[in-house]
């Protein structure tokens, strides 16, 4: 962080005044005329908070997508297949037995033995053909699209949110103040904090597990370099599989997050494609902090973006794919 | 390999060399199956009926339009772009919002003669804006930037109602008429569709022997020498998205003209994944596979729901049947049916075959 600093001071100021900007505007209440410029506060905090849980879910996504990446060189679009499939069967589990927990579960397994099947039986073949191994990830995700059109039809499906966790809850921001002096409270859905507040848990989760445990050191060790790892005496095919099932189950899990707070229908899957496609443009390829702040960038800028601005609002994500793209071409917080 | 070839052209000082010179720079020519090709698409219409020579031959040279630019770009850059049909749909918005068409608040009403040079310009430039933002990566990313771009102007086009009229699209689109001929009636909209076909094929063959593009293949094969040797070899690439681009708006604009309406499912995902199978099942190293492959294509999607109900199948599976098509060419042959041909051949005339055709390698 202090080198960052001092590498770029221009940015970092920037950086900090942004961030400075943002939490006053969280925070402070608003005087008349800001309100009369840009709306009501509580719109603008339900954007924000809409876009914070939002970015939640895309870094559940995201980050198995980049972590397969930056492991095994394979870019797998196939990834928003996966996390269709994962909200299907959460649906399906959800449907049968009643129990949300119990979705999540069998959701993470059946979308990480779908991918231990893809590593062993498909992409284990064509090892280090980056182009072929990421064709065959596009047919495959023609085939489970047709699949899952099939079975499921093209109806609209939404997993029921659990009894305990439907609701608002109030939160301790003021958003407006009464005439009579009384402060109005922000009153938000606790199933997306619940939700959000996992997301948070299981990424940092992932970074212990990386940058503490023996296998996540192998893992760190491979992302830099597989040959090396290889000769070493690793039994790197086997962390390939480990690796290949853990980022499918988590696309799994985001299916039945995002079948929860949104809906699962046929497209869903392109659409948290292209999402964890530019949140790993963005955050920097194969890094999950990265993939972290990717996510939360571009879930505000899509959520700000909807309300402030609603016909243009895939536009902002685009121009920050650019713009990053433009300043630095490796993502944010990529090392290479 | 290309590079090889053409130093090893000399200049011999009698006149057949002129005339070998010709050949090797058309080696068509000497081809009797590309004269008996052609010959058929150029009687066509008297074969075939208006179903089959649009539905088919005319569709099959557009997609083929669309491809031959992923191809060129593939086949001889090395950058796979999924952004093709994206440049082809916007150079067809671009003509339904310049040109007239059935929603007067958007359209401008320009005549087609003002309106298509325009789109073509736009979508150029447009793809050439993409390009320099994809050159920036390498490889694999390629592919991630252009799919994001395909999808960003997708979500755009079913966001935006201003300039493209949100998720209806825009509709009844004029088509050009003039000479007393109307230019999209059957049998003139397939001379139109082959005359722009048969100009972006041996533009995309000339410009592949040209020394822009030997360098392109150059840049291609070891970028890094290339540069050592004094190729600017950004430059190089993004020129080759600037003239891929031109070849897919000149196929958006005759698509647009095709169907007469453009909507986002036009540019939708799946349709740019589409351009990317017709290119590698065809085949991405010669310019004659991305034809083969919409032929493929356009005869599958025409037919299979017949031939699967036939079979006693639900004939929905056509996207199914694409795609395990697609998954098979990728496994079993990396030059899509080119190579599966090529192979073939080779197999048979192994005592006297020389080397194996074919400069460009992938995969």
């Amino acid at each position: 962080m202090t080198r960052f600093i001092e590498r770029h001071p221009a940015w970092a100021l920037i950086a900090i005044i942004a961030v400075a900007v943002l939490i006053w505007l969280v925070f402070a209440i608003w005087p008349p005329g800001l309100e009369q410029a840009i709306g009501r506060k509580r719109v603008f905090l339900n954007a924000v908070f809409n876009g914070i849980t939002l970015g939640g879910l895309y870094f559940l996504v995201a980050s198995g997508f980049t972590l397969i990446f930056g492991l095994m060189r394979n870019v797998n679009l196939a990834h928003g297949s996966l996390y269709l499939f994962g909200g299907y069967i959460g649906y399906a589990i959800s449907a049968w037995t009643g129990s949300w927990i119990l979705s999540f579960i069998v959701a993470f397994i059946a979308a990480a033995l779908v991918g231990v099947i893809l590593q062993i039986v498909v992409f284990r073949r064509m090892e280090g053909q980056d182009l072929r191994q990421t064709m065959v990830t596009i047919g495959l995700s023609i085939v489970f699209a047709d699949l899952m059109l099939w079975v499921f039809g093209g109806d609209f499906y939404q997993i029921p949110t659990p009894s305990w966790l439907i609701g608002p809850v109030q939160m301790p921001l003021v958003t407006a103040v009464k005439s009579s002096g009384e402060p109005v409270y922000l009153q938000y859905p606790l199933v997306r904090l619940a939700i959000f507040a996992a997301s948070c848990v299981i990424g940092i989760a992932m970074w212990l597990a990386l940058n503490r445990t023996r296998i996540g050191m192998i893992v760190r060790a491979g992302v830099d370099d597989r040959d090396i790892l290889a000769a070493t005496g690793v039994r790197i095919q086997l962390v390939f599989v480990l690796v290949f099932a853990l980022g499918a189950g988590l696309a799994g899990i985001a299916g039945v997050v995002g079948g929860t707070f949104q809906s699962l229908s046929p497209g869903e899957d392109t659409r948290f494609l292209l999402a964890s496609l530019v949140v790993v443009i963005v955050g920097g390829m194969g890094s999950i902090p990265g993939a972290a702040l990717g996510a939360v960038i571009i879930g505000l800028a899509e959520q700000l973006g909807s309300v402030y601005i609603p016909t243009y609002a895939i536009v902002v994500t685009f121009l920050i794919m650019v713009l990053v793209l433009a300043l630095r071409p490796q993502g944010l917080l990529a090392r290479r | 390999m290309s590079l090889l070839q053409s130093t090893q052209l000399r200049t011999e000082p009698t006149a057949s060399a002129a005339r070998r010179a010709l050949v090797r720079a058309w080696p068509e020519l000497q081809n009797p199956v590309a004269w008996l090709v052609a010959l058929i698409l150029v009687i066509m219409p008297l074969i075939a009926n208006g179903f089959f020579l649009i539905e088919i031959f005319a569709t099959t040279l557009i997609l083929g339009i669309i491809a031959l630019s992923l191809m060129f770009l593939a086949g001889y850059g090395g950058m796979v772009s999924l952004m093709q049909l994206t440049i082809a749909g916007f150079a067809g918005y671009m003509v339904a919002v310049f040109g007239m068409s059935g929603n007067a608040n958007i359209s401008l009403g320009w005549p087609w003669w003002l309106a298509t040079p325009m789109a073509l310009a736009l979508a150029t430039i447009f793809g050439t804006l993409g390009g320099a933002l994809a050159v920036r990566t390498e490889g694999i990313y390629t592919i991630m930037i252009t799919l994001a771009i395909g999808a960003a102007f997708y979500y755009f086009t079913n966001q935006n109602w201003a300039i493209f009229n949100g998720h209806t699209g825009i509709n009844t689109v004029a088509t050009p008429y003039f000479w007393g001929i109307d230019w999209r009636a059957d049998i003139a909209f397939y001379y139109v569709t082959l005359g722009v076909a048969a100009i972006c094929y041996f533009a995309v063959q000339y410009v592949s022997r040209a020394p822009f593009g030997l360098a392109l293949q150059g840049v291609r094969d070891n970028s890094r020498r290339m540069a050592a040797l004094g190729f600017n070899t950004n430059a190089h690439r993004v020129a080759a998205y600037a003239f891929a681009s031109f070849i897919a708006a000149l196929g958006g604009v005759l698509q647009v003209w095709n169907y007469r309406q453009i909507s986002p499912g036009s540019v939708s995902v799946g349709a740019c994944i589409d351009i990317l199978i017709i290119a590698v099942v065809g085949g991405i190293t010669r310019p004659i596979g991305p034809f083969i492959g919409a032929f493929i294509f356009v005869i599958l999607r025409t037919f299979a729901l017949d031939l699967l109900v036939k079979f006693g199948l639900d004939g929905n599976r056509f996207r199914l049947l694409i795609g395990l098509g697609f998954l098979a060419i990728v496994f079993w042959s990396s030059d899509g049916v080119i190579g599966l041909w090529e192979r073939w051949r080779w197999r048979r005339r192994k005592p006297s075959a020389p080397t194996r055709p074919g400069g460009g390698r992938h995969g």
